[in-house]
């Protein structure tokens, strides 16, 4: 392998890089809409749902349970309803995601001691947002009523019991329970994994199309010194990327980071070149650009977003597509990064997926010059 | 068809039997040549014809299917890096990167072809003066003219200065001062002892060159000096028609017994027959018979034209009604 073959055509590359603004726009500019865009809207978190309220009671103790619903930060008060048809309507509208009905016994029930039902309407259509509001709802509204039962035994002049259980749960890594936290390094992973394999998709094709192949193929220049040449430009691009990846996280989104920044732009770059050498390979073996960027995005997209344990935790899959996702390289990565920023964790406990992640980057490379022909067909 | 060589002299360029199929198609079907050292070798044919895929394998950059070859003592089937290394090849489009410049293409190809440090500035001025860019060589080669293109093309091509070069139709969509041109650059390589393969299907083209092969249907059906195929290959006799509308009495002559084929040719005809003598009262007769005025009639010495469509006609009738092949 010759080093000044190499160079002439990383040179060459990044000349066509530097002066093509489509493609310095995927590099650059793509990544960063990618994660703004994912950043926002990907939340898992169920917020501010949107509550009507038909309060038929019209009590104190009613206005206060409605109070306690609205007052915390995962309800929103939408207005109020007179009649279930309303309610229906206002679901309908997307105006409320669920509706609070109080009979109106609800008052003499709850100071009579006969159990005092509420309603919780919810919109199943969308399934996830429907467990986790009504899950909050009941929570909210048993911390209601178990301030109820606490203030009549304190008014009988008891003393209260202690309860049976007191679960006790801290979260770790994530206090807050941000989806943020844990969405944002995954979504680096799989964000990087697309544009790598995009960058590189076009190059080898591109010589192919425009006749510029033909003639570097009846040069001495060796497969190797072409794939590794073409390479280097790319590689800094990307992981240009990873570093603004990296700032928007922290500034942006404020995603904290506990490990060490040298071990994640270290898996970074090991990730980047396999990412970047599958890229090629689709380039190589299609020899159109067409085609090669189609593979890229079916190929490396819907298994990073679907099978990297980005949205979807790879525990709870079934067997087969648990088996399946080992040849998902995002997958490694998500593991690593989410190591490594939320918890803090270093090679001692990361070194299988960072092993795996370097046998995938070594074997698309190797891949990638072995696959390289200077031959027509 | 090997001719004389010097003894000791290997040829710069050997073809033996070298053939190319795809599938069922054969593209290029046994064709043996050889090529000298500082020799300009001219391969015509028409568009299909295998002119292309020969260059191709001689390369190396295309498996051959059969046969055997060497260029600059290499063999094309087992050794095509080495060839590589050897040769400079200018395709059918001039492969310059467009976005770059023209001193970005040269410093590429030069680090490509690893020019020695020490030659380096002086091949890329070469290179330059050469094509005459001296004005342009911070300009990106997109904007350039054809012949700027193409003549840039050749310099970095063989800016490793390799004993043979094979070009591609070089000169196809360039203005004739280019071309010219661009035959002059040719003439000055073969005088430095380079062997030039070149491919063309421009007639007058092929006068420039030492010796021709004529390639259809993937065979090679002719191999010569441009001299000695006008003169040793043509079976039959051409004798020049001149009279007033010639494009209708194209259809009178044909029909004169004897003529065998009938072109128009500028502002007359040309007919090929097997006797000029016994052909040419005849055809003068039938055209007065007909309303033409004829003018003068006689034998002239055969243009390359003639030569090939002669051998390709005479292929034809030999071959019988072959398919027309596309490509």
């Amino acid at each position: 392998m010759s080093l000044r073959r190499l160079w002439a055509v990383a040179r060459k590359e990044f000349l066509h890089v530097r002066r093509d603004a489509r493609s310095l726009g995927m590099g650059i500019a793509m990544p960063v809409l990618l994660l703004c865009l994912f950043g926002w809207a990907l939340t898992l978190d169920v917020d501010r749902v949107p509550l009507v309220v038909w309060d038929q009671c019209g009590s104190q103790s009613s206005r206060d349970l409605a109070a306690e619903l609205a007052g915390s930060r995962y309800f929103a008060l939408r207005g109020r309803a007179g009649s279930y048809a309303e309610i229906e309507r206002a679901i309908d509208r997307r105006e409320a995601l669920g509706a609070l009905v109080i009979p109106p016994d609800f008052d003499r029930r709850l100071w009579t001691g006969r159990g005092a039902p509420v309603q919780l309407i919810v919109d199943g259509s969308d399934a996830n947002t429907a467990t986790i509001a009504s899950g909050y709802a009941q929570a909210a509204v048993r911390g209601y009523s178990q301030g109820v039962v606490l203030r009549e035994i304190r008014r009988a002049g008891l003393r209260p019991p202690a309860p049976p259980l007191d679960p006790r749960a801290r979260v770790w890594f994530n206090e807050d329970l941000t989806g943020r936290n844990y969405i944002i390094p995954g979504l680096i992973a799989v964000i990087m994994m697309v544009i790598a394999a995009l960058l590189t998709a076009l190059t080898v094709a591109r010589e192919w199309e425009r006749g510029t192949m033909e003639q570097l193929v009846s040069t001495p220049l060796k497969g190797p010194e072409l794939v590794l040449g073409k390479l280097l430009p790319y590689f800094a691009i990307g992981m240009f990327d990873v570093l603004l990846a990296v700032l928007m996280g922290a500034f942006l989104f404020g995603v904290p980071m506990r490990g060490s920044l040298a071990l994640l732009f270290a898996m970074a770059a090991v990730f980047l070149a396999g990412a970047l050498s599958l890229g090629m390979l689709f380039s190589i073996v299609t020899r159109s650009q067409l085609l090669a960027s189609q593979m890229a995005m079916v190929l490396t997209f819907l298994p990073a977003f679907l099978l990297s344990g980005l949205m979807y935790a790879i525990p709870n899959m079934p067997a087969g597509i648990r088996a399946v996702t080992y040849l998902v390289p995002a997958r490694y990565f998500v593991h690593l990064l989410r190591g490594i920023y939320l918890k803090g964790v270093g090679l001692e406990v990361l070194a299988p997926e960072a092993a795996l992640l370097a046998a995938f980057s070594a074997a698309m490379i190797a891949l990638a010059m072995r696959k390289f022909r200077k031959k027509l067909t | 068809m090997p001719e004389a060589r010097p003894p000791g002299a290997s040829p710069a360029v050997s073809a033996r039997e070298l053939s190319k199929r795809f599938g069922d198609f054969v593209a290029v079907d046994r064709v043996s040549f050889e090529v000298a050292p500082g020799e300009i070798f001219g391969f015509l044919g028409p568009n299909g014809a295998g002119k292309s895929t020969t260059i191709r394998m001689l390369c190396g950059i295309l498996s051959p299917s059969g046969g055997a070859g060497t260029v600059a003592g290499c063999d094309v089937g087992r050794e095509p890096e080495k060839i590589k290394a050897r040769i400079g090849y200018m395709s059918q489009k001039f492969s310059l990167y467009e976005d770059l410049t023209v001193e970005e293409n040269i410093d590429f190809y030069s680090g490509i072809y690893r020019i020695p440090r020490g030659r380096k500035r002086q091949r890329k001025e070469w290179a330059i003066r050469m094509a005459g860019l001296a004005e342009h060589r911070r300009t990106r080669t997109a904007v350039l003219s054809g012949g700027w293109k193409q003549r840039l093309a050749l310099g970095c091509a063989v800016l490793h200065e390799p004993p043979v070069v094979f070009l591609d139709e070089p000169t196809s969509g360039v203005d004739p001062l280019s071309r010219r041109r661009f035959w002059d650059l040719i003439y000055e390589m073969a005088g430095s002892g380079t062997a030039v393969f070149v491919t063309t299907h421009y007639l007058d083209e092929a006068e420039h060159c030492d010796r021709l092969g004529l390639i259809y249907r993937g065979e090679l059906i002719a191999l010569g000096g441009p001299a000695e195929l006008k003169t040793r290959l043509m079976r039959e006799q051409v004798v020049e028609v001149l009279c007033d509308r010639p494009a209708e009495a194209l259809e009178a002559v044909a029909a004169v017994p004897g003529v065998r084929e009938v072109a128009l040719y500028g502002a007359g005809l040309h007919a090929l027959v097997g006797d000029a003598e016994a052909a040419a009262p005849a055809l003068g007769a039938r055209l007065a018979a007909a309303g033409f005025r004829p003018g003068r009639i006689e034998r002239i010495a055969p243009s390359l034209e003639d030569v090939f469509v002669s051998l390709i006609e005479e292929r034809d009738r030999a071959g019988g009604a072959v398919p027309e092949v596309e490509r």
